[in-house]
């Protein structure tokens, strides 16, 4: 076997470097899932009625459901009644009305992460929501945001002090009735971030929230309801990180973005949850739905994820385009090494006239990692004139893994154009070795060259993300050669 | 001035998986000097190119390798590389995606770190590739896109050699970098060539062909038949050997055994 192809599977021997476990005393729910179990969640939220009637009738809904096993991944059964729903960490008398009260071990934590929550530390430009397990522990930026009319808080806050917005709003690209998961995360979601854009107003920063899971045992649950109403814009970053544990737990979130008349929503994620280790065990069962409707004439919603982490991943960041001329674009680097498995993708659904969509997923294997790109391009009746742009290519290294692409097209407008393009490389030896022979390390070769690859992606990221996306990739493939 | 040889290959015998390919090279470039190594196909001349730029899958199963004094095949590929081995790839590799200034940028800073000088900003590179792009007459639309990617084959060797101006090695290997080009492609890609020779670095021409060395007049002419050199002379041997084909000389000279 050449040195090269051995350097590639030797690629897995970076540590996990979020891998720590913060030791706080929490507030946690029993292990189980029941009716009880959501009552308690509700009331520890202090929630209005409706929210309880609304996560009821999701925990009902799901029980008639089955897990979907059409996903190209393989997981042992997960055990729902052995998770914990809740859990969060003490809350000393009413919990802290600001950072300053926050718990120092928590913007400890979060500082090792690099996102320091106080405000002087703070990465300029950017308001951050941090959540910690279930629950949201400070939210930034919040008094310059509500200047231009904006909120940004946890979701917690929002059911509080704006249930008619929350009311509207949730559900209504994501209902519960949705998927299992999704069902699921309806019935015990304990916290996440709301966003609302009034109508005219570009947020002048970049939002972000940090999702970060420490407890053990326990799942999370988190929804993110975004609203851009006439004429706004904002941008909006989510990073998430683990510790190492050796048993799965499951990240079972929500996204819901709406965009009304002439509104623009990019959502970037950078997802690093622990991938598990170099023999498969542990890591984040990372279930996600993420959907934006584009509601508006001229609306515009666009998804940029790059994901690293987790053991499995299971997400198809979305767009329906119901208003004329509204634009869906996803941009997706996926990278599954060792054991991991990604089934990621999009669904482009156009109602309106005249709606465009582009894809540009780009996967990356290595190890023994399967990675499946899954995508729907969906084009209604009604949508005269409707066009969409499908670019899917595959990077393998080494040669345990795997690449495989389910692309899925139903078009029912015959004036609508729908393009569809595919390519599966290897990184070569040949590649490598032309980068030794002008000098470059072969570490540094795979970089430039998974790097070159994932260069149409990357251009989308805000900047201060693109340079931690390329980095992260870095990290996440090193030793694959070298 | 240095007056020891800046490559000394001795009795090299190298092969793949089991099959041996070269079969007792003896080979020395002094500071200055053009050689040519001319051949049959299958007489052993891009694996003599590939085991002197390291390329894996080779066997050395005897015989040394000296570059500037040192053991040439105990170094890594990159290692050479920014010692002065340069190879200019008989097919040149496409690299999506990667922007052929960033490339040629980190691979000559790279070698200038290696010597322990600082390293190019971006302005001082362009101006730089600016001169020598003139030299192969390089579109410099060329540096805008991504490595070798959609270049025509006459392009991808013309950029191999601007890739040598810029990084000037001490040891060019340029394999058949004749092959597939017409003939002003032909005469730019040695007026390069021969653009870059000086007084302190040595070049290696490895091709089928004579008609390279119409262009590159090299010192010495070696010719490879069957892993082994057979013949060794200057310019004429390769007039001699268009004219009366490779089969003259595999059976004229007598093969060691």
């Amino acid at each position: 076997m050449s040195t090269a192809t051995e350097t590639i599977e030797g690629l897995v021997k970076q540590e996990y470097k979020y891998g720590f476990y913060t030791d706080v005393e929490t507030d946690s729910a029993p292990p189980g899932l029941n009716e009880d179990i959501i009552r308690l969640i509700s009331s520890k939220k202090n929630e209005p009625a409706f929210m309880l009637e609304w996560r009821l009738k999701a925990y009902r809904h799901w029980l008639t459901m089955k897990e979907p096993t059409w996903p190209h991944v393989h997981y042992p059964p997960i055990q729902y009644q052995k998770s914990v729903y809740y859990s969060a960490p003490k809350k000393k008398g009413d919990g802290p009305k600001s950072l300053d009260e926050v718990d120092p071990k928590l913007l400890e934590t979060y500082e090792k992460l690099g996102i320091p929550l106080k405000e002087r530390e703070r990465l300029a430009g950017v308001a951050v929501d941090a959540v910690f397990d279930s629950v949201s522990v400070g939210t930034t930026f919040q008094k310059q945001l509500a200047e231009k009319g904006i909120i940004f808080c946890s979701f917690t806050e929002a059911v509080q002090n704006h249930p008619d917005l929350v009311k509207k709003y949730l559900g209504m690209v994501v209902p519960y009735t949705d998927n299992f998961f999704a069902a699921l995360n309806s019935a015990v979601f304990s916290d996440g971030s709301f966003c609302f854009i009034p109508k005219g107003v570009r947020c002048p920063m970049e939002l972000s929230t940090y999702f970060r899971i420490n407890a053990a045992n326990t799942g999370q649950f988190e929804r993110t309801l975004i609203i851009a109403e006439e004429g706004a814009s904002v941008s909006y970053l989510e990073g998430c990180t683990a510790p190492m544990r050796d048993e799965h737990q499951l990240h079972a979130a929500v996204v819901e973005l709406i965009a009304l008349d002439n509104a623009q929503i990019k959502y970037s994620t950078v997802q690093n949850w622990y991938p598990g280790d170099a023999e498969g065990r542990g890591g984040i069962y990372n279930f996600v739905t993420k959907r934006g409707m584009c509601k508006g004439r001229n609306s515009k919603i666009s998804w940029t994820q790059v994901e690293t982490g987790s053991a499995i991943t299971w997400k198809y960041p979305s767009c329906i385009l119901l208003g004329d001329n509204s634009i869906g674009e996803f941009y997706s680097v996926a990278v599954t090494n060792n054991y991991q498995q990604a089934d990621t993708g999009t669904k482009m659904v156009h109602v309106g006239k005249n709606t465009k969509s582009t894809i540009v997923s780009k996967g990356i294997s290595a190890g023994h990692g399967q990675n499946s790109y899954r995508g729907l391009v969906k084009i209604q009746k009604s949508a005269t004139n409707a066009r969409n742009f499908s670019q899917c290519d595959s990077l393998l290294l080494g040669n345990k893994c795997g690449a495989h692409t389910f692309p899925y097209i139903e078009v029912k407008n015959t004036s609508s154009r729908v393009e569809h393009e595919a390519s599966t490389s290897k990184i070569g030896e040949d590649q490598i070795f032309y980068c030794n022979q002008r000098g470059l390390s072969t570490q540094d070769a795979v970089n430039m060259i998974v790097n070159g690859f994932c260069k149409e992606v990357f251009k989308e990221l805000p900047m201060e993300f693109a340079v931690e996306a390329q980095k992260l990739l870095g990290v996440s493939l090193e030793g694959s050669v070298g | 001035m240095n007056t020891e040889p800046i490559l000394e290959i001795r009795n090299l015998h190298a092969g793949v998986e089991g099959k041996q390919i070269l079969k007792g090279i003896d080979l020395t470039l002094n500071e200055g000097e053009v050689h040519a190594v001319m051949g049959p196909n299958g007489s052993g001349k891009s694996t003599l190119a590939a085991v002197l730029a390291g390329r894996e899958g080779y066997d050395i199963t005897e015989g040394e390798v000296l570059y500037q004094g040192r053991d040439l095949l105990d170094m890594d590929p990159e290692e050479r590389a920014r010692e002065g081995v340069f190879l200019a790839f008989q097919y040149p590799i496409e690299i999506p995606g990667v922007n052929s200034t960033y490339f040629l940028k980190s691979a000559l800073n790279e070698i200038r770190k290696h010597h322990g000088e600082s390293e190019l900003d971006a302005m001082e590179f362009l101006s730089l590739v600016k001169e020598k792009m003139k030299l192969l007459e390089l579109n410099e639309d060329l540096l805008r896109r991504s490595v070798n990617e959609g270049f025509s084959g006459g392009e991808k060797k013309r950029n191999e050699i601007f890739q040598m101006a810029v990084l000037e090695p001490k040891l060019a290997v340029l394999d058949e970098t004749d092959s597939g080009l017409d003939i002003d492609a032909l005469k730019i890609v040695s007026h390069g060539v021969n653009k870059l020779r000086r007084d302190d670095n040595a070049q290696l021409v490895i091709t089928h062909y004579q008609r390279l060395l119409n262009y590159i007049v090299p010192d010495f002419v070696h010719v490879l038949v069957d892993g082994k050199i057979v013949r060794t002379g200057d310019k004429n041997l390769a007039i001699e050997l268009e004219e009366r084909g490779y089969d003259w000389i595999s059976t004229h000279v007598p093969v060691p055994a």
